[in-house]
Formats: C-alpha cells, structure tokens, sequence
C-alpha cells in the first residue's frame, strides 16, 4: 500500500489590524505580570475603537484600567508608574488628545533616561489612533508623525498592515525606552493576511527597520501607515504603463531606516515620498533631507518629490476632505512628475 | 520645653563635631539617651484625629537630624557661592530654611519608600541618599555627577526618588503613578509627592486628585508652602490659600514646616494613613526659602528683607531643632 504524504498548506489567517493589535497586546498582557493598559473606555467599552475588546473581562480592574477624561493627569500616571517598574500601555483616544498630555510624553518621558545619566528608564508605550479619520474635521484629523518623530528619546512607529500592527505594538511593548505607536482609524478594520510566523507569540518586528513591500526599478515611493496601501494601488496602476515601483513600508519613524532608502534610491534613481500629514517639516522633509546628505543624493536623477496632506486644518465637506489626503491619483502624479513622463 | 541635659552637655554637643575629646566627657556625664517634646497641633480637614502632640527624640535622632541640616544648609550656601563664580548655570533653586521639610520627611518614612519633587530637590536629593560630592558634581556639570553631567540641578535621580522635575506640577501625576505601582505591586511602600505653593494651582495636580482618590493610590500629597510662587505671594495667586483643603474630598493637615519633629510626626501619621488602604491623603508644610526663587531672583523685589530677617531670627528650623537640647 502506497503511504502518500500529503502536505496540507495551512490557510494563511485572515486578521484585521484591530484583531492584529489586539493579540498583540494581549499576548503581552499574559506574558508579563507588569503590563497593564490604561485610557478612556479600554475596559469596560472595550475601547472606544474596540481595540481593547476582551481585554478586561480577561485580565480585570487591575490590569485594564479606564481613567476618567484627563489626558495629561492619566498620561503623567502613566509615566510615574513607569518609572516605578511597571510596564504601562496608555491609550489616547486619539492622538489629537495627546496634545494635552505632551508634556508628559517630551518632557517626563522622553527625556528622563539621557538626563538622569541612564539611571531613570520609561518603559512606556503610547499608543492610539493617528491621522485622518472620516468627517471628523479640524480638531480630530491632525497627524503626529513629525511631531513626535523630532524628538530624541523617543522611538515612534507606524504600523500599516496587521503584520506591521502585531508585531510593532509586541516591540514596543518589550522595549525599555519609551515608544509612541501611531494606529490608524480607517486601517482597523482591513483585513491582511497573517502570514504563520506572525501567529507566534514571539513575533515581533524590529524597531527601526522599514519593509520593500514591492520590489521595482523606475521610482522609490516611501511611505508610512494607511498611505502604503494606496502606493502599491499607484504601483499597480504604474506597472500596466510599464513603469515598476519599489514601494517601501518606513514602519518607524524614528529611528528612520534611510540605509533601506538609501539602498533603493541608489538602484533606482528617482525618489517620492508619500504622508497623510501636512508637508512642512513632515516626515518627507525629513527623508529628503537626509537623503541629500548621505551617498544617494548622487543617484537622483530628479529632484524628490513629496505627496502629503494638504496644508490646511482638515475641512469637513467630504469632497474638500478627500482632497486634502493623498489620493492614488496624487500619488501617480507626483511619479509621473518625478520621472519626467 | 522641658530641658533635660545639663548646660555641659549641650556645650558639648555643639562642638561635638569638632572636638574628638570631648566625647570622652560625654560619656562620663549622667544624662537621658531621649527627651520628650511638645509639638504643635496640626490643622486638620476632613479628619477626625491628627498627628500626636507630643513626640520623643532620641540622642541618636537629634543628632542626626541636625547633622543633615546644616549639611543641606551649606551645600545650598556654598551652591550660592558656585553659581556667582559661575561654576553652575543655568538654573538653581536653593532651599535653605526649608531643611525641616527634607529632613523631617525622610525621618517619617523608610528608605524604600518613594519620593518625587519640584527642581527645589538639592535638599531632598541629600536626604534620599546622594552624597553631596555627587550633587555638587552635578550642579557644576561634571562627569562625577549624579546623572553624569548631563541631568543638572532640576534632574537628580537615586534609588526610590524620581526627581528634581523641571515643569511645574508635572510630578503630581507622576507621584500618583509611582503610588499606583506601589499599590499594583502589593508592597506597602507609598510615594510622597511634593509640589509647591505655585504648582497647586496647576489643573494636573487636580487631575492626580482625583485619579488617586478614586483609586485609593497609596499617595501623600505635599504643598511645601514657602509663601511664593517665584514673584507671586499666595494670596495673589490662589483664590483659597489652605492648600491643604484643596485636594476637595481628600483628607488633609496642615503642619509647621519649621519645626523637624511636626514634619516627622505629621508624616509618620501621614505614612500610615496611606498604607492602611485609606488612599491619598494631603499634607501643606508653611515654611519659607531664604533665597529667593532661584539664583536669578533676589528675593526683596515682592518682600521685605525685614520678613526674612524675622523668619531667619524666630524660625530658622536648625535654630529650632537646636534650641530643643
């Protein structure tokens, strides 16, 4: 009798970033006894996004804490626990809410490991949504990307996919410096597939490292959180005109990884940088900055180009507010341009 | 008070850190290892009993205490002194004639406690344990420096104490979360979270009320009360100067920040407050700086030099310690 070996390939899981997030951090909640989240809503609402869902009926008061409306209050608990020896999660509804608290965050965080000599660490992570949602107007789309990524001391990261998202917020949370995580509203819930090592509880994405999520040759397009997917949408519709796109996923911010960009600017020549926030002394700036100090610059057969948010406190009417965020067609555009075609 | 060593002996005691010798005197004197004292009763808001009124003070205690006191008063006279031949820069808070609150603090609770305060922190940065070589290296920014240089004098750090913070009323919070690590942590140690006149009227310290007190935080706010806040006098800054009732629904004293053994007794009944699972509690200290805000600040432009004068002649904390032998 013939013995036939099947080998069956295990479907990948299908995980919304919400999901993806909310493995993450209860895989460390279980992991070690000192974690604990706090913020508006994470427990007994399950979060105002519900990225928190099970998490207090799992782990109880102690653990899952809702703090009452006092961001700065809650955010500097946050940090004095930290510096006790406990590893908080502190939830800002929004990053728009964070303002309130970024005292807290620059000035009690940040900096307390370089200025106590290395005697004080914060292992602390901020965490929460960042960027435009949808309608929700000035006061609620602001993203903090160059904000937080301007300061030293703190690790900044953006996650785009679910792989991003898991494993990100499982690096932040095990690293012993502070870290702002930069969520994203509308990605909560696409769905990406979780390729098997993602499904490990070990899994985590290095801090400082981005990701080619496409391999090209004609252009480098950088960019970060929700913006990637409309990237490898631009690639796309590019790769039928003939011209291939490398398309890099930055995932952190700060530290940056310009040897990635470099790297691919270097192979292909030409550079457009892509960010939901606004274009001064943004993210891109940043980029293009450093690119024309390190050994790319020579490589560049164009001047880069940036594609971000329009400079405007984000308006309300959806035609205004679709465009005031980097569409596809921006994206292609910016390539076009780029690219003399 | 009740005197109950000979004019020989406290003769003795002054010099005893100068004269070996006399020790040998000492010891052949009949004398009391303690002695009993009468302090003065604290105010009390939301209450029932306070601190007692009476304490004991042992030779050992007296000694030690007042040994840290004019330590902390020289290292602050001759921080003075460095900051004018522009040794140290920047910014520097001075906190003598307000020793009794440091020192008297530390004497109410244990070493594994925590401690979190203003940038005013020489005083208690001493008490939680920093030699003052370190704190002095510190301040004229060399690498024998507690944070190596690189901290200065609103950013020294030890073991259990979190600062030395330079934003005003920012270690509020901060103090409620070391109190929430401690409760989180089951181990009975609570945090003292000193602020100032000025910082008490910061919308953060409002907030740490209430979070500490709605979670029961093992938390004993301080309003060291020195009468100012930099050029502004409390009753210019704050529409109800009883700092100790401001924390609303949590129960506070008011103490002579002057006299070390109230500050002791006051946090000792502080202390056990807490860590009896009652929650937060707030203790005001009324004391006073003899410098002004900080190096850059003179000090007589908002108040007389006869007020300090007075203070330093009928207050003076080391004065008053003295006084007691």
């Amino acid at each position: 009798m013939a013995v036939v070996a099947v080998l069956v390939r295990k479907p990948l899981e299908q995980v919304t970033v919400r999901e993806a997030i909310n493995q993450g951090m209860d895989e460390e909640l279980e992991r070690d006894e000192k974690v604990f989240l706090l913020g508006e809503e994470v427990a007994q609402y399950d979060g105002a996004y519900k990225v928190s869902r099970g998490l207090w009926k799992k782990y109880g008061d102690k653990r899952i804490i809702d703090t009452p409306i006092s961001e700065m209050g809650f955010a500097g608990i946050a940090v004095g626990a930290a510096m006790a020896g406990l590893r908080p999660i502190c939830e800002f509804m929004t990053f728009n809410f964070s303002m309130q608290a970024i005292d807290q965050v620059i000035n009690s965080a940040a900096k307390t490991y370089y200025m106590s000599g290395g005697l004080q660490s914060v292992p602390i992570v901020f965490r929460g949504p960042n960027g435009a949602s949808a309608g929700v107007a000035a006061q609620h789309s602001q993203c903090f990307a160059a904000w937080y990524g301007h300061c030293p001391g703190l690790k900044v990261v953006s996650p785009w996919s679910s792989e991003d998202a898991k494993g990100l917020i499982k690096s932040a949370i095990r690293d012993n410096n502070p870290v702002v995580v930069l969520e994203n509203e509308l990605m909560y819930g696409v769905p990406f597939e979780l390729p098997s090592e993602a499904q490990s509880k070990d899994f985590l994405i290095p801090i400082g490292k981005a990701k080619i999520e496409r391999q090209g040759t004609h252009v480098t397009i950088v960019a970060h959180s929700r913006p990637v997917g409309h990237c490898l949408e631009a690639a796309t519709v590019l790769s039928k005109e003939g011209i291939e796109c490398e398309v890099i996923n930055l995932r952190t911010i700060r530290p940056m990884d310009i040897e990635t960009i470099e790297g691919s600017v270097m192979k292909t020549n030409h550079l457009v940088t892509v960010e939901g926030g606004w274009p001064q002394f943004g993210v891109g700036a940043e980029i293009c900055a450093r690119i024309m100090e390190g050994p790319a610059f020579n490589f560049l057969d164009a001047p880069a180009v940036r594609v971000t948010g329009a400079d405007v406190p984000m308006p309300y009417a959806k035609i205004l507010e679709d465009n005031s965020v980097p569409q596809v067609k921006d994206i292609i555009f910016a390539i076009k341009k780029t690219l003399n075609i | 008070m009740k005197k109950m060593l000979t004019a020989a002996v406290s003769r003795v005691l002054s010099g005893v850190t100068q004269k070996p010798a006399s020790r040998v005197l000492v010891a052949s004197c009949k004398y009391s290892n303690n002695a009993t004292f009468e302090i003065k009763k604290c105010d009390l808001y939301r209450l029932e009993e306070g601190p007692p009124v009476t304490t004991v003070l042992t030779r050992e205690d007296g000694l030690k205490y007042y040994k840290m006191m004019q330590t902390i008063r020289r290292m602050e006279l001759k921080a003075d002194q460095l900051y004018k031949q522009k040794f140290i820069r920047g910014f520097c808070h001075l906190c003598d004639g307000q020793e009794a609150c440091c020192v008297g603090l530390e004497a109410g609770i244990n070493p594994t406690d925590h401690v979190i305060t203003s940038y005013r922190a020489h005083g208690l940065s001493y008490t939680r344990g920093l030699t003052v070589r370190s704190i002095l290296a510190e301040l004229t920014g060399r690498r024998a420096g507690c944070a190596k240089g690189k901290g200065g004098s609103m950013h020294m750090y030890a073991k259990n104490f979190y600062g030395g913070n330079g934003i005003v009323g920012a270690q509020g919070p901060l103090g409620a979360g070391v109190a929430l690590a401690c409760k989180y942590k089951g181990n009975n140690e609570v945090c003292l979270t000193l602020y100032g006149d000025g910082a008490a009227n910061q919308g953060q310290i409002s907030e740490a009320y209430n979070m500490a007190a709605l979670w029961n935080l093992p938390c004993i706010f301080i309003c060291e009360n020195n009468r100012y806040g930099m050029g502004t006098s409390v009753d210019r800054a704050a529409a109800s100067t009883d700092y100790y009732k401001r924390g609303n629904f949590i129960p506070g004293l008011r103490v002579d920040g002057m006299d070390i053994l109230c500050v002791r007794e006051a946090t000792k009944f502080a202390a056990d407050y807490c860590r009896s699972g009652k929650g937060p509690i707030l203790m005001e200290l009324l004391t006073y700086r003899y410098h002004g805000h900080s190096m850059s600040d003179p000090g007589i432009s908002y108040r007389t030099r006869e007020e300090i004068q007075s203070v330093r002649s009928k207050s003076d904390p080391i004065m008053l310690l003295k006084d007691k032998w």
